[in-house]
């Protein structure tokens, strides 16, 4: 998937404002920000949730706003959604079965045959007994409902599925089940994530390409190992300097990040961070800083560089 | 006394028209004045219930603290009656939630609830109120504070809101102050503020803190000692240190074998199979048998007892052979 420029105004918030990247087949796109930074509004976009105001969003190269009907159809089909709250994002007046075959009943023309086939495919695929297709969703655990997220997700074989926090609801012990059975299924499927989350080792495991925003700016984006070992812009190093330790001997004195991500309805001059930004200059609250490529697949907004 | 708290074999049951629901189950562990103990699990392990027994706030019905004693001071709290303990609660002992938008009253100004906590304290008169709490707002880093006391909870962000509970549970000088996923509903670089402040607060005012929380991250920063708990008992308790080098319980370790971490790099986490047990079935032996890779028979049948590894280092297992004094742990 392509994506260019493009923007959403609810209102009078520019909820996200001037965001470029592009995600690989078959690959792990993460994207991380706290609240209020437009993440959650990027993957209603390219859900067709919400409709971008500016920009141009290119899926296998055709632009969005050119598709046909076929085209469109076809998209239904090629991007599907995970979203965080496994409990909400199931109907619970419905059998698993029935929630599973939907998207493929609405976007195909199949026979019952096909469907059962299909399903009990795809729950296998996520490590449910498909013995348990006729139970309603209050009958599994969070981290079992989440796996019939995804099989709901797989039946029509998308080439894409966006992710808003998948995992962030579940219990801790359940994470690491749930983050090595994506990796296996994007292995074996050649499925793209669009993986939005707030937790960064959690990121970086899932992640090959990684994206930083803030109040509705992409600031950084690049290859997931070098955005963690690099961490250019000075929000991406606060970003990592706030992560929790993973041990108590590597607590790091970290630069705190003071004061609080301002409104959306009246963010700052020029750049977006240079409130809080300790390496501030002048020209910082004059101008925003365009996206810029410099490295290979590297890109930061920032004047600094 | 250095001790300040000591929860003794505290059981609280809820009993439900479905069986009995045994939340906390047997939990021990003490708290020293200025310490930070954590107490970490994941959902229905029994650690919100625990810091609910000790408040004595269980209702009742369906719950009921069953068994146990909790000292404060070397006072059993359990043995106290409903006024005395309203003594306690609020004053000695504080409470701050997870989700402050909640736990602030919305038709209060900040400074009437603010002055609601002061007068608890009991040593400032009612002309001083005022100023009393403009300082606590102060204390937790404000901006503005002679501004904010006059806002409403909903005029102000989600991490000044958390601060001011910070502030209105400091307000009594408790002794002791809980503190159940405080920063959950925080963004990243606001809870580390708000720990960072929290860790000043106290060292200030030397107050007990008990930490409870499901990330471990927490605990490695917050926490010089922790108990890991896991359907309604605690496996395992020790330094914090002994937690993350040396874990002895078979669930302490595999989840820090399951947690991806920024500082390394892995091929693939290794996840603990199956889920936690559902709390309403009575389980005989250990609770994590099921999950367990080196369960023995002896486990599925018969509850684990309490073993000392090292000093202030215990677990709730049967195959504490394989963990020699100083080796690293079950991996």
């Amino acid at each position: 998937m392509n994506g260019a420029v493009f923007q959403k105004t609810i209102g009078h918030i520019r909820a996200i404002d001037d965001v470029s990247f592009s995600l690989d087949e078959g690959k792990t796109f993460g994207l991380v920000g706290e609240s209020g930074c437009g993440k959650s509004t990027v993957a209603k976009v390219i859900l067709q949730l919400e409709k971008a105001t500016a920009g141009k969003i290119l899926f296998r190269g055709k632009d969005m706003a050119t598709f046909t009907r076929d085209d469109q159809k076809a998209y239904h089909s090629a991007v599907q959604a995970v979203f965080q709250d496994p409990t909400s994002s199931l109907n619970p007046r419905m059998r698993v079965c029935d929630i599973i075959a939907e998207p493929l009943i609405i976007n195909h023309k199949v026979t019952s045959a096909q469907v059962k086939e299909q399903v009990a495919l795809v729950l296998d695929k996520v490590g449910i007994s498909s013995q348990r297709a006729n139970c309603f969703p209050h009958e599994f655990s969070g981290g079992q409902r989440q796996r019939i997220a995804m099989a709901r997700a797989l039946t029509v074989q998308p080439n894409l599925i966006v992710m808003d926090e998948p995992i962030s609801a579940l219990d801790v012990s359940i994470q690491a089940q749930i983050m090595n059975l994506l990796r296996d299924l994007q292995e074996e499927l050649n499925i793209a994530y669009l993986f939005i989350a707030h937790d960064l080792a959690t990121v970086k495991y899932m992640s090959h390409q990684l994206g930083v925003m803030y109040l509705g700016k992409l600031l950084e984006h690049g290859p997931a190992e070098q955005v963690i070992r690099r961490r250019l812009h000075p929000y991406t190093q606060a970003l990592f300097a706030a992560a929790m330790p993973s041990h108590p001997d590597l607590i790091k004195d970290e630069v705190v990040l003071t004061g609080e991500v301002p409104s959306a309805f009246n963010p700052p001059s020029g750049c977006r961070f240079h409130p809080r930004c300790t390496r501030a200059m002048a020209v910082c609250s004059e101008t925003e800083p365009e996206l810029k490529e410099i490295d290979s697949q590297y890109n930061v907004a920032c004047h600094l560089y | 006394m250095d001790e300040l708290l000591r929860v003794k074999n505290l059981k609280t049951h809820f009993f439900t028209k479905y069986g009995v629901v045994k939340a906390v189950d047997g939990v021990s562990f003490s708290l020293n004045k200025g310490e930070t103990f954590g107490i970490v699990g994941e959902s229905g392990c029994g650690k919100s219930i625990t810091a609910l027994s000790i408040l004595r706030l269980i209702q009742e019905p369906p719950g009921r603290i069953v068994d146990g004693e909790i000292f404060l001071e070397g006072q059993d709290l359990l043995k106290l009656d409903k006024k005395q303990m309203r003594r306690v609660r609020g004053k000695k002992i504080s409470m701050i939630l997870q989700d402050p938008l909640s736990s602030l009253n919305p038709v209060f100004t900040i400074g009437s609830q603010l002055i609601e906590a002061i007068r608890i304290e009991n040593h400032t008169k009612p002309s001083g109120y005022w100023e009393k709490a403009r300082k606590l707002l102060e204390m937790v880093q404000i901006p503005s504070p002679a501004v904010r006391l006059k806002n409403w909870p909903h005029q102000l962000s989600g991490g000044m809101r958390q601060r001011i509970v910070g502030a209105i549970s400091l307000a009594s000088k408790p002794q002791l102050l809980i503190a159940d996923e405080p920063t959950t509903a925080l963004d990243a670089t606001i809870q580390v503020q708000f720990l960072r402040l929290l860790r000043e607060l106290q060292e200030k005012t030397q107050v007990g803190l008990i930490i409870i929380t499901h990330d471990f991250g927490i605990i490695a920063r917050m926490c010089q000692r922790a108990a890991v708990m896991y359907a309604g008992k605690i496996v395992e308790i020790g330094p914090v240190k002994e937690l993350f080098d040396r874990p002895a319980h078979p669930y302490t370790a595999g989840l820090m074998r399951s947690l991806p971490k920024l500082e390394e790099t892995v091929e693939r986490l290794v996840s603990i199979p199956g889920q936690p047990p559902p709390l309403d079935v009575e389980i005989k032996g250990c609770g994590f048998y099921d999950r367990c890779d080196v369960g023995l028979e002896l486990c599925a049948n018969k509850k684990p007892p309490v073993v000392n590894i090292n000093p202030g280092h215990e677990v709730r297992c049967w195959n504490t052979q394989r963990i020699e004094k100083g080796s690293k742990g079950c991996q």
